[in-house]
Order: C-alpha cells, then sequence, then structure tokens
C-alpha cells in the first residue's frame, strides 16, 4: 500500500477548503458533494444549472489529474464488481438518508462547528473502520 | 458567473481530492484500516480542509449576501435524530467497502474505468431509492398531503 503522506494530504485538504469557501462565498451553497449530485438525482426549478456545473468541473478536474498524475486516478481496487455496485448503493442511500457526505458533513459541517456534522461524521468513520476490520479479519481480505 | 464560479470550484476540489489521496480507494482503506496496517494520512487531508474552510467561511458569512446568488443555503437543522445516524452508518459500509465516497467517486468518473462507472451508477440509484423511501415515509406520516416532500 502507499505510505504516509502527511505533506502531499495536508496540501490537498487545504484545496478542498479553499474550493468548499470558494462555493460559499459566490453561490452561497455548502459543498457536500452528496448533496448536490442529490439535487440532480431529484431536479428542482432553479437547483440544476451551480449543481451541473460543479459536477462537470469535478469530473474536468478529473481530467487534469488523468493526464498530470495517473496513479492518481488508477482506481488500485482488490474488490469484486458486485462489491463496487454494493458499496455504490449503500453510499447513495445512506448520504441521502444522513443528509451528507465526508464533504458536506465531514469538513463544511465540522468547518461551521455543527454538533450533527460530527456526530454523523463520528458514526460514518467508525461503521467504515468495521466494516474494513470485518472485511479485512473475517472475510480474508477478500469481497 | 455563478455557474463559472461552482465549476471552477469543482476542478480546485477534484484537485484537491487528487492530490490528497482521497481517489486512492487503497489509501482510503487503509485509513479505515485501524487495526491492521493503519495509514493516517487522510487525517491530514481533514486537518487541512477544517483549517481553512472554518476561518474562511466564517468571513465570507459577514457578507449579507453571495457574490453571484441571492441569499446563502445554509442547512439549519441541529438535532441529532435516528435517521441521521442510520444514514452515515449506512453510508459508513459503503466507504469501507470500496474505499470511495462520493467527491471521489465523481471525480474518479475521468478515469473511465468500470469501477467507478458502476459505483457511480449504483450511487444515483441508492439515492433515488432513499428519496422515494423520504416519499413514502412522509406520506405514512402526513396521510392527507399528497405527494409532500418531507418538509424540515
Amino acid at each position: 500500500m502507499e505510505g504516509f503522506t502527511p505533506i502531499p494530504s495536508l496540501a490537498g485538504g487545504i484545496l478542498i477548503g479553499l474550493s468548499a469557501a470558494a462555493l460559499l462565498l459566490f453561490d452561497g451553497r455548502i459543498a457536500g458533494i452528496s448533496g448536490i449530485v442529490g439535487g440532480l438525482v431529484r431536479p428542482q426549478p432553479g437547483e440544476v444549472g451551480w449543481r451541473a456545473a460543479f459536477v462537470a468541473g469535478l469530473v474536468a478536474g478529473g481530467l487534469v489529474l488523468r493526464a498530470l498524475d495517473p496513479p492518481a486516478l488508477a482506481l488500485q481496487l482488490d474488490r469484486s464488481l458486485g462489491a463496487v455496485v454494493l458499496a455504490g448503493l449503500l453510499v447513495g442511500l445512506g448520504t441521502r438518508l444522513g443528509n451528507g457526505c465526508t464533504s458536506g458533513h465531514g469538513v463544511c459541517g465540522i468547518g461551521r462547528g455543527s454538533v450533527r456534522s460530527m456526530a454523523a461524521t463520528i458514526t460514518f468513520m467508525l461503521a467504515g473502520g468495521l466494516t474494513v476490520a470485518v472485511i479485512g479479519h473475517l472475510l480474508g481480505g477478500r469481497v | 458567473m455563478a455557474a463559472l464560479a461552482a465549476f471552477v470550484a469543482g476542478v480546485v476540489f477534484a484537485l484537491g481530492l487528487g492530490v490528497s489521496g482521497m481517489t486512492r480507494p487503497g489509501k482510503v482503506l487503509a485509513f479505515l484500516d485501524v487495526t491492521g496496517r493503519w495509514d493516517p494520512s487522510l487525517a491530514f487531508v481533514m486537518l487541512g480542509a477544517i483549517g481553512v474552510y472554518a476561518p474562511l467561511s466564517r468571513l465570507v458569512l459577514r457578507r449579507r449576501t453571495p457574490v453571484c446568488a441571492a441569499v446563502f443555503a445554509l442547512p439549519t437543522r441541529r438535532d441529532i435524530d435516528a435517521r441521521l445516524l442510520a444514514g452515515a452508518a449506512v453510508f459508513g459500509v459503503g466507504w469501507g467497502l470500496a474505499g470511495l465516497c462520493p467527491g471521489p467517486a465523481v471525480t474518479a468518473l475521468a478515469s473511465g474505468k468500470t469501477t467507478a462507472l458502476a459505483f457511480v451508477a449504483a450511487m444515483v440509484a441508492g439515492m433515488a431509492a432513499a428519496h422515494a423511501l423520504e416519499r413514502a415515509l412522509a406520506a405514512r406520516v402526513e396521510p392527507t398531503g399528497a405527494g409532500g416532500r418531507g418538509g424540515r
């Protein structure tokens, strides 16, 4: 597995924080990706343009990454396609029911001092850690 | 202008995800693998992001309005209810299963890889299922409300 990378991780985090602050300054919106995508899955009048633009920006940024740093988008993952599909379903369902994900709760919510977001973040981190532990120790690392 | 700002914010967000390691599922899984080969790097992503967003968002919210929009659309709920925790737990299981959360997954669509396409397609289906569930619950709570959207 890749090693410990505190400096790039901190630098990337700073970019994420700057982007979220810019979205708040210009559009008055929270940079919660699940909420932004969820608003496209269930479109409301006047709510589509900025969301579609942000999502297009994410993919455009992904294309830049793919060109400049291919390993960042290589998606090395030792999981079956079935596990990936199940994971996607759970992530979609859970983030809508829980009103947010790593960005909306974990960065923006905690950044604004929301206790609700702190509770959600602790919960999804514990659930994620437990899932990895169960797969690693009980299922032999293969799903 | 509002859309252009959102587009640029999206690009910067994706670059941040890529630089930080969040688009590498293996690295995310290693961060969650506290009982195994733990890689604490991603704690630094949160540190950097929150460290920047906390002061800047306070500064921004001193303004009366955003630059390109009429109002700041901010979450107002403060209660911690079962739905929040259950949803977060379900999300956490999915995150631990494949090492992808929504931002990195959408960014990874640019890879064109089956893993990204399948994950995002399933994620959108999961979101649609949550919306349907929400409507069903709202209809049960308020039987007379024709197609109410579960107001906050």
